[in-house]
């Protein structure tokens, strides 16, 4: 057998994104890219936290122009291959053929998870250009296994060589990451590989990892010191360290991704991914993890609780991408609060939660 | 005296248009096409006394007396065909697809302009919903940049639009630039599958001076929103208009974010599909101003 039995791709210079309001530069592109190619890293996904084009309002605007950070990737990325990430209805065909020309090998494809029809045109492009091509299907906890099986058959006919179950509320349970991933897997059969990509809101991103690999996954994804939205993604160097353990090979030095994650990573991280209280009402009640700095600003803002927002958010069924819609409901919740309390402005919650502070 | 219309395509978007047709005071409906036997739109058509056929814009275009003007509600390949056969037949067109064969026409904001031109593009439900804000604010300040981001029921979002996604996103982004009066302009579109279905949300961000007049922008939005209720009577602000004052990555900007919904009339589909309401109550207003030119009544 050629090549290591769990292809980890590392996330932390796109996941990680959120976790750094979109601000990094260069140097932490170059940087990063070394350490983990170092470490033979054999994937490393580098775009905004939302895919291509999402500097925006909407998800906050990049400090630096995503190409010009993936041309810093790709010079350092050596035999590893640079990914970037798209959402449908976010980025283009355009910006996914501008990656590629500035040397993207693998382009993920992100829908909803009932959705997974809207990345048909970008699969097929993506293919076209002879590139690697992954689909992701977010919010994988919202439907039962049978349908994501279906959808992920949508995106395997339209071109993905590998579909992700995609747990972005960090929701899923060891037992339920296995239905899913063995539901793909059995639909997909050779036709695709199946991925899986954990957050740790619930702390079950390793965990979900380890039974997604048992139940046929051959695509793992993590970010070094869980460098993510929400609490974070299941930590790279702590897959490299568990998949070891179990005699699963990922070709990835522990040593090196151990020093990666240290002495690289950890030294720029502004604010290191927790499972705090908004972090674990996400996971519990399965909000999308990219709403949390969101959810954060607009408590600020409006002088409401971030976990009260994000728990409305779930109520309300909000999917990824839906960002704006965190304005209304701290509008709406700093309405009712105004009426229950005329004469309390003022929140500790609040103040706990400035992110700006 | 009413002008006499036809509708080019019989499915929902064309069905949806003739209930709102039939109640208009200015359009007759004399004829609907779709290329379908069985279609359920055309058979809608006859049990409402239209004169309808499968036999397409061939059959369309044998009529005597032909119809005045045309409403296509087929697919953008569709228009591409059809476009020039009724130019030449000297029927004007109103165009629902993403075809954007003549300018992009929004009622409450430039349809002055394209009154007698011979065919006008809807752009996009996103774009009917989010550039009559866009241009509200531009009418008081200037605005560098507009985001808007459309929400939408997944139930309504059809087979045309999401084989081709990216088309709503550029040709609502260029509407926002033309028409809105943005100096650039992004969309952001997003498919909701809760059930029951979501009525369409629109969200809107103008980037503005920090010193704008900010009563005044409130207010010109206000006037916009009364403005497009009346030709579509479900479209209302969530919430009132908000600022904020720069952050850092706003290149020194304040921002004015809209929270917009659009409920649907409930004509031929279901009041969660403002997105599709909105496509065809503003085409039912540029064919009744049509009209209205037409009979040499000042508008």
């Amino acid at each position: 057998m050629t090549g290591p039995q769990v292809r980890l791709t590392d996330t932390t210079l796109r996941d990680g994104s959120h976790a750094m309001r979109h601000q990094f530069r260069p140097d932490h592109v170059r940087s990063t890219v070394r350490a983990l190619r170092a470490a033979r890293v054999p994937v490393i996904e580098v775009t905004h936290g939302d895919g291509l084009a999402g500097s925006s309002f909407n998800y906050g605007f990049s400090a630096t122009p995503e190409l010009h950070l993936i041309d810093v990737a790709v010079a350092e990325a050596g035999p590893a291959l640079i990914a970037a990430l798209l959402l449908p209805g976010v980025g283009t065909v355009e910006q996914l053929r501008a990656a590629v020309d500035h040397g993207v090998g693998l382009i993920r494809v992100a829908t909803h998870c009932t959705e997974a029809d809207i990345a048909s045109q970008h699969l097929g492009l993506a293919r076209s250009l002879g590139v690697e091509t992954v689909g992701f299907l977010m919010m994988s906890h919202m439907i039962e296994p049978a349908r994501l099986a279906r959808q992920a058959r949508i995106m395997a006919d339209a071109g993905a060589q590998c579909v992700y179950v995609v747990d972005s509320a960090g929701a899923l349970l060891p037992d339920d990451t296995t239905a899913r991933v063995a539901a793909l897997h059995a639909e997909l059969g050779t036709d695709a590989q199946v991925g899986f990509h954990g957050h740790n809101n619930l702390a079950m991103g390793v965990a979900n990892s380890v039974a997604a690999v048992r139940a046929g996954a051959r695509q793992i994804d993590g970010a070094t010191r869980a460098l993510g939205a929400g609490a974070g993604n299941s930590p790279t160097e702590v897959l490299t360290a568990v998949f070891d353990r179990l005699g699963i090979d990922t070709g990835v030095d522990l040593g090196l991704v151990l020093d990666a994650a240290e002495e690289t990573v950890a030294p720029y991280i502004e604010r290191e991914p927790v499972m705090d209280r908004a972090s674990i009402v996400m996971g519990y009640a399965g909000v999308y993890s990219s709403f949390l700095l969101h959810a954060e600003r607009a408590a600020h803002r409006y002088g409401v609780p971030s976990h009260e927002i994000l728990r409305e958010a779930g109520r309300r069924r909000y999917v990824g991408g839906q960002e704006d819609l965190l304005i209304d409901v701290a509008v709406a919740l700093a309405e009712d609060r105004s009426r229950a309390h005329p004469t309390d402005p003022t929140d500790r919650e609040v103040a706990h939660n400035d992110p700006t502070s | 005296m009413s002008l006499p219309v036809a509708i080019v395509g019989s499915g929902n978007i064309g069905t949806d248009l003739m209930v709102k047709i039939h109640r208009s005071a200015d359009l007759e409906l004399v004829a609907m096409v779709g290329v379908d036997p069985a279609s359920e739109g055309l058979a809608q058509a006859r049990r409402t006394g239209v004169p309808a056929s499968s036999g397409g814009v061939d059959w369309l275009l044998t009529l005597d007396p032909l119809p005045a003007l045309v409403f296509e509600a087929t697919s953008a390949s569709a228009h591409l065909a059809h476009h020039s056969r009724y130019a030449d037949a000297g029927i004007q067109a109103i165009d629902l697809t993403p075809a954007a064969v003549g300018p992009f026409v929004v009622p409450s904001v430039n349809l002055d302009q394209h009154l007698t031109a011979p065919n006008v593009n809807m752009i996009t439900c996103g774009g009917q919903a989010t550039i009559p804000i866009v241009a509200a604010i531009s009418a008081v300040t200037p605005v560098s940049y507009a985001e808007i981001v459309a929400s939408i029921a997944s139930r309504s979002a059809g087979p045309g639009t999401r084989a081709n996604i990216d088309e709503f996103t550029t040709t609502t982004a260029r509407g926002v630039e033309l028409i809105g009066g943005a100096q650039s302009g992004k969309a952001i579109i997003i498919l909701n599958p809760v059930d029951p279905p979501m009525i369409m949300r629109d969200t809107v961000y103008c980037a503005v001076d920090p010193d704008a007049d900010r009563a005044r922008i409130s207010e010109s939005v206000h006037q916009m929103v009364q403005r497009v209720a009346d030709y579509v009577p479900g479209y209302r602000l969530a919430a009132p208009p908000q600022f904020d004052d720069p952050r850092p990555g706003w290149q020194g900007r304040a921002r004015v974010t809209v929270l917009l919904e659009v409920e649907g009339n409930g004509d031929h589909l279901p009041p969660y599909a403002g997105n599709l309401d909105i496509m065809t109550a503003a085409a039912t207003a540029v064919g009744e101003r049509i009209a209205a030119a037409r009979a040499g009544v000042a508008s």
